[in-house]
C-alpha cells in the first residue's frame, strides 16, 4: 500500500472508492447508489470549477472568518520545557469549530443541485450546530440528528441548532451516541433522498462524503502553510501537527497541505478518544488494533465484537465517541504516514487544566485528548522542534461535564 | 436440478398467485421461539427469509430495528442462526430460507467460509442490504458455484441502464424496492404506480421473478398481487412486538397474521 505524492489524497481511491485497495468504498442500499452518483458527479465538477471554488473562498473569508489564528503558546513552552508549543485556533471560525468548512460546502453543493432541505448527523453538536448555521445562510430547511445521550451532555449545541431553525431528532436506538445518529440520519436520507441532501458530519461514510469533508477542511493546512511560512520563513525542519481523532475531518484538514513533506520534517500524530482510564470501552481502533470491517457505508477499522456487531464506545468527549474511523486516516495508518496513540478521559482533563492555567486558549475536551499528548512528548524534544496543535473546538460546549469533573472554577 | 426457490414460484405460478414471502429476524424473540415461528408459518409461505440482526442497519425502520435489537440483547450469535436453519430444514416440508443481512456479518465471518456453512444448513438464497452491485460482482459469482441465489435489490431511484446491467449479471430473482424508504415505511406511493416499475422492470428479463417488498401490510398485498412474489416483513415484526408487549403469544399471533396474508392473495 503506497501513499502517492503529488495527488491529493481524496483523489487516491480507486475506481470504487477505496483507499489503498481496501478501506472505503460504497456499502450502501440500492437506493442510496442513484443519490451518490448525482452528487460525485457534482462534486467532480465543482472542484475543478473556479467560479465555485472563488464563491467557496468569498463565504470563507467572509462569514467562516479565515484565516483562524496560529499562535505561539509562550507560557505554556515555558512550564513544558522543550519543543516550542503553537497552536493553529480553529475555534475561531464562525460557530467555533471546524464543522463550519463542511458545512458550508455541502450548503453550496446542496444548493447547486436543488435539493431544498438538508439532514446531518451530529455527535458533540458541533457539526449540527454549523450545518444549522450554513442551512439557515442558505436558505435550507435542516433536520439534525443526534444521540439521546449527546443531546443531554451538549445542551449549549443543542439550542444553538433550535435557535437556528433546525429541527433536533433525538436518537434513541443503541448506544444513543454518534454512531447510532449517523445509522438513524443515513435511513433518513435512504427515504427522502429524491427531496433532501446529506451531509455526512466527518471524513465517513460512502466514498464521496469522506472525499468532500476532507476537501472542504483542508482549508486549515492550506493557511497554516501560509503562516508558518509567514512566521519562519519556511516550513519547520522538525515540525509535528497533533490533532484529535474521532471520525477523523478535522485532523485530515490539518494535515492534508503537509502530505508530500517527509515525515522526518512533518510528523503527523493523531491522537484517539482512549475513553476512562478504568473502563475497557474506547473510541480509538487505530491505537488499540481493531479489526477492518464496513460501518456506514464504508471499510475501516473498527471496534466489533467476533460475529461483526458494532460495539459500544466511551469517551468523555462526544465529538471522539466514534467507533469507526475515517477510511483515509486508515489509509495514513497503514502507509505508515501518520502515527497514531490515545488519551484517557482522565488525561484530557488535565491537559485542559494545564493549558486554562497556562494560556488564554479554552480547548474543547477533543482537542484535549491532542493537547495531553503533545505535552508529554514536547518535554522530550529540542528547542528548534516546532509542535503545532490544532485547537478545533471551544470549550464553551462542555462547561456541564467540565463543572462536574473539575469542580465551578473550570467551566 | 431447479433451485427450491425456482420451485415456489412455478408451485405459486400453478396456482394462478404470486408467491408469499415472509420475513422475521433470526433470534427474535429468542434463538428456540424463532423457530417455532418459521415452522408455524411455514405451510402458509412459499419463501422464508430469515434476518441476520444487524446492530447498524442503514436501511431498516423502527420495527425490525426493534426486533434485531432484541434478538441481539438475547445472545444471538451468527451460528445461532444457521442452527436455526438446519432446524428448520427438518421440517416435513420445508421451504426455502433467504438470509438477509448487512455485509459486515458475513465479511467478518469470510465469503466463502460463510457460503459454504450456507450450503451445508440449506440456506437457498442471500440478500445483503448493503452490498449492492457492482461491489457484489465476485460475491455473486461464490454463490452461483455453491447453487445459492444472490438476490439483487432494485430500487424506484436505480436507472434503466444500471437496472440492465444488474438484472444481466443477477440469478434467476431479483427484489424490487417499493418506494423511497426504509423497511415498514407507510405505503407513500399508490400500488398502481408501484405495479407500473415493476411490469417496467419485469420486462427487462420476463423470465426472472421479481418479488416486491417494503411497506406492504394485510391492507395492500391484494393490489400488489400480479407480482411474481410480495414480502412482508416489518408488519410480522411489529406484531411480535406487540404479541410481547400484550403478553400474549406471538407464535400464534403471527400464525395468523400469515394466514390472513395468504388468504388475501389467493
Amino acid at each position: 500500500m503506497k501513499l502517492k505524492k503529488g495527488i491529493q489524497v481524496i483523489d487516491q481511491g480507486n475506481k470504487l472508492g477505496f483507499w489503498g485497495g481496501k478501506f472505503g468504498g460504497n456499502f450502501v442500499p440500492e437506493t442510496l447508489k442513484k443519490p451518490i452518483e448525482d452528487l460525485e458527479i457534482l462534486f467532480n465538477k465543482l472542484k475543478k470549477d473556479k467560479k465555485f471554488i472563488s464563491e467557496r473562498d468569498k463565504y470563507f473569508k467572509n462569514w467562516i472568518g479565515v484565516p483562524t489564528r496560529f499562535i505561539k503558546l509562550e507560557n505554556l513552552t515555558k512550564h513544558v520545557g522543550g519543543a516550542q508549543i503553537w497552536s493553529k485556533v480553529v475555534s475561531d471560525a464562525n460557530g467555533g469549530a471546524h464543522k463550519i468548512y463542511n458545512a458550508t460546502v455541502h450548503c453550496l453543493l446542496a444548493k447547486r443541485s436543488g435539493k431544498k432541505i438538508i439532514c446531518g448527523d451530529t455527535g458533540a453538536g458541533y457539526a449540527g450546530k454549523m450545518l444549522s448555521m450554513a442551512a439557515k445562510k442558505f436558505g435550507l430547511k435542516c433536520k439534525i440528528f443526534m444521540g439521546a445521550k449527546d443531546i443531554e451532555r451538549q445542551q449549549p449545541n443543542v439550542k444553538a441548532m433550535k435557535k437556528n431553525g433546525a429541527e433536533v431528532i433525538p436518537v434513541y436506538s443503541g448506544s444513543q451516541t454518534l454512531v447510532d445518529a449517523v445509522s438513524e440520519c443515513m435511513r433518513f436520507w435512504v427515504a427522502n433522498c429524491d427531496t433532501t441532501a446529506m451531509c455526512v458530519g466527518s471524513t465517513v461514510g460512502p466514498a464521496v462524503f469522506v472525499r468532500i469533508c476532507g476537501w472542504s477542511t483542508s482549508q486549515i493546512s492550506r493557511e497554516l502553510k501560509v503562516q508558518l511560512i509567514d512566521e519562519f520563513g519556511t516550513v519547520p525542519k522538525k515540525l509535528k501537527l497533533y490533532n484529535c481523532v474521532g471520525g477523523g475531518s478535522s485532523s485530515f484538514g490539518f494535515w492534508n497541505e503537509f502530505m508530500d513533506y517527509d515525515k522526518k520534517q512533518c510528523e503527523f500524530i493523531g491522537v484517539e478518544a482512549g475513553g476512562p482510564t478504568k473502563s475497557k470501552k474506547h473510541a480509538a481502533p487505530l491505537t488499540y488494533g481493531s479489526k477492518i470491517g464496513i460501518l456506514h457505508g464504508a471499510a475501516q477499522y473498527v471496534n466489533q465484537n467476533f460475529d461483526g456487531q458494532i460495539e459500544e464506545t466511551e469517551s468523555i468527549s462526544a465529538g471522539l465517541d466514534y467507533p469507526g474511523i475515517s477510511p483515509l486516516h486508515c489509509f495514513l495508518k497503514d502507509t505508515k504516514r501518520a502515527r497514531y496513540t490515545a488519551a484517557s478521559d482522565e488525561e484530557a482533563l488535565s491537559a485542559y487544566k494545564l493549558v486554562t492555567k497556562y494560556e488564554k486558549l479554552r480547548p474543547s475536551l477533543e482537542p484535549s485528548h491532542a493537547f495531553s499528548v503533545a505535552i508529554r512528548e514536547a518535554k522530550k524534544m529540542s528547542k528548534s522542534t516546532i509542535v503545532v496543535v490544532n485547537s478545533c473546538g471551544d470549550a464553551y460546549k462542555d462547561k456541564k461535564i467540565l463543572r462536574n469533573r473539575l469542580g465551578r472554577k473550570y467551566a | 436440478m431447479l433451485n427450491p426457490i425456482d420451485l415456489a414460484f412455478k408451485k405459486a405460478k400453478k396456482e394462478n398467485r404470486p408467491a408469499l414471502l415472509t420475513f422475521t429476524v433470526a433470534g427474535d424473540s429468542s434463538k428456540n421461539q424463532s423457530l417455532i415461528i418459521l415452522n408455524a408459518i411455514s405451510k402458509y409461505v412459499d419463501i422464508l427469509e430469515l434476518g441476520i440482526p444487524h446492530n447498524t442497519p442503514v436501511a431498516d425502520g423502527s420495527q425490525i430495528q426493534t426486533s434485531s435489537y432484541r434478538a441481539i440483547k438475547n445472545g444471538i450469535k451468527i451460528e445461532d442462526i444457521f442452527w436455526i436453519v438446519k432446524k428448520y430444514k427438518k421440517n416435513k416440508n420445508p421451504k426455502p430460507i433467504i438470509l438477509m443481512g448487512y455485509y459486515n456479518m458475513i465479511f467478518q465471518y469470510g465469503e466463502k467460509k460463510f457460503l459454504k456453512k450456507c450450503k451445508k444448513v440449506g440456506v437457498n438464497g442471500l440478500i445483503v442490504v448493503d452490498l449492492p452491485w457492482p461491489e457484489n460482482k465476485s460475491f455473486t459469482k461464490e454463490c452461483k458455484k455453491k447453487s445459492i441465489y444472490l438476490i439483487q435489490l432494485l430500487s424506484p431511484t436505480t436507472s434503466k441502464e444500471r437496472l440492465n446491467k444488474i438484472i444481466k449479471d443477477s440469478h434467476a430473482m431479483n427484489y424490487f424496492i417499493s418506494m423511497l424508504s426504509t423497511t415498514g415505511g407507510k405505503l407513500k406511493v399508490s400500488p398502481k404506480k408501484i405495479m407500473t416499475n415493476y411490469f417496467k422492470i419485469k420486462k427487462i428479463n420476463p423470465k426472472k421473478n421479481v418479488v416486491i417488498g417494503f411497506g406492504i401490510t394485510e391492507k395492500s398485498i391484494k393490489s400488489l398481487k400480479k407480482a411474481d412474489g410480495l414480502v412482508v416483513g416489518s408488519a410480522i415484526c411489529k406484531e411480535i412486538s406487540l404479541s410481547i408487549l400484550k403478553g400474549q403469544n406471538p407464535v400464534t399471533n403471527v400464525a395468523n397474521l400469515v394466514k390472513k396474508l395468504k388468504y388475501k392473495i389467493l
